[in-house]
């Protein structure tokens, strides 16, 4: 044991097993809450874990570097989460296959909507250069729209933040929207989720039904090819 | 659990690995899930392949439940990048509203367009057929 409080928790602050916990135990929290609401829109486990851990590390003067080191552990796993994705796939060929043309023409129009419509919207706004460019491939899984946001030369961490925002509005949206517009389809419906929202989105769609889970993970990898390739193009066009 | 995850992380290795070898402008774990993704169909082909984690959907230890248990999950990936936000709160300040109020937009303005493409084109494709 340690004979001041102060020196333990000095220690533990640089642990990841520290930060490891609070990021497991706050969504194990938040996603109960979830799950109690029976999946309400707006207990959103994301959302309150994020601004739940975000206040504990203000409150402890702890940077945000030091919190990565414990959870960088969960977020690796986003690769190989994106990898098991073939699984509800594979499992799911045959209604896929049916819809391959539908799901082809939705992906080009709706992945050039997500990018044009930010920077528009952005541009409109009059933000700076720097903060459009670190939008502008916000639909994207973290990882890629990091990758895409750095070889733009912008802010990869104002990307990061933007995605998570954007994965958090689609998956709170998403319910009441397609309900409100009585679209019953939930291929269409979890296509949309994953195009707009990636994981957070596909997340959501797995927690409202299987075919919507398995359109949206589908929607999310085929996003991050096609706005690889055009963030850059879209860039060079609409902003000078 | 072991061999499943080992499948999975070696499926995303050869995507890395394949991605910076030819300087492809896909992330790594896409071409990975391709992998995985012609693995299991592959499987059902040739009996030879249907062993270890890929020995069928009712054994105990397969990738199906290994990626199953990922899945699961996933919203809890995305907390450490989320977190980020704390490093961003002064940018936040100053273009905060803005930001949210175009995000939002962009957001409700992709659903829409997506959805409504993806019902169109298949309502065009489905004529004359029976709808699935």
């Amino acid at each position: 044991m340690s004979d001041n409080p102060f020196s333990l928790w000095v220690y533990l602050s640089q642990s990841p097993l520290l930060w490891l916990t609070v990021t497991l135990l706050t969504y194990a929290i938040a996603d109960a809450v979830s799950l109690a609401t029976h999946r309400h829109p707006l207990a959103n486990p994301v959302l309150h874990s994020m601004w739940i851990i975000g206040a504990f590390l203000l409150l402890t003067g702890t940077s945000y570097t030091t919190y990565f080191g414990g959870a960088q552990f969960v977020h690796f796993l986003l690769g190989p989460a994106t990898v098991a994705l073939a699984v509800p796939l594979y499992e799911n060929r045959k209604v896929v296959a049916a819809a391959i043309l539908p799901m082809l023409v939705a992906l080009v129009v709706g992945s050039i909507t997500a990018i044009v419509s930010v920077v528009l919207l952005a541009q409109a706004a009059g933000l700076p250069r720097a903060i459009i460019l670190s939008l502008a491939p916000k639909s994207v899984t973290a990882g890629v729209a990091m990758g895409i946001s750095e070889s733009l030369h912008a802010d990869p961490s104002l990307t990061a933040v933007a995605v998570v925002l954007t994965g958090i509005m689609g998956a709170i949206i998403v319910t009441p929207l397609m309900n409100r517009a009585r679209i019953t389809d939930f291929r269409a419906r979890g296509f949309a989720v994953g195009l707009a929202a990636h994981g957070i989105g596909t997340a959501r769609a797995f927690q409202v039904d299987a075919v919507a889970g398995v359109f949206a993970g589908i929607a999310m990898s085929l996003n991050a090819l096609v706005t690889s390739l055009l963030v850059p193009i879209a860039v060079t066009f609409l902003i000078r | 659990m072991i061999a499943s995850l080992s499948l999975i992380l070696l499926c995303q290795l050869v995507g890395e690995v394949v991605v910076r070898g030819l300087n492809l402008p896909m992330p790594g774990p896409v071409i990975g899930l391709l992998l995985l993704l012609v693995l299991l169909l592959a499987r059902d082909r040739f009996a030879v392949l249907a062993r270890g984690p890929l020995q069928g959907p009712l054994q105990a230890d397969v990738v199906e439940g290994a990626s199953r248990g990922l899945l699961a999950h996933l919203s809890l990936l995305f907390i450490p990048a989320g977190v980020g936000v704390v490093q961003k709160l002064d940018l936040l300040a100053e273009h905060g509203i803005a930001i949210l109020l175009i995000l939002l937009a962009s957001v409700v303005i992709t659903l829409l367009m997506t959805v409504a493409t993806f019902l169109l084109a298949s309502r065009l494709l489905a004529r004359g057929e029976d709808r699935p």
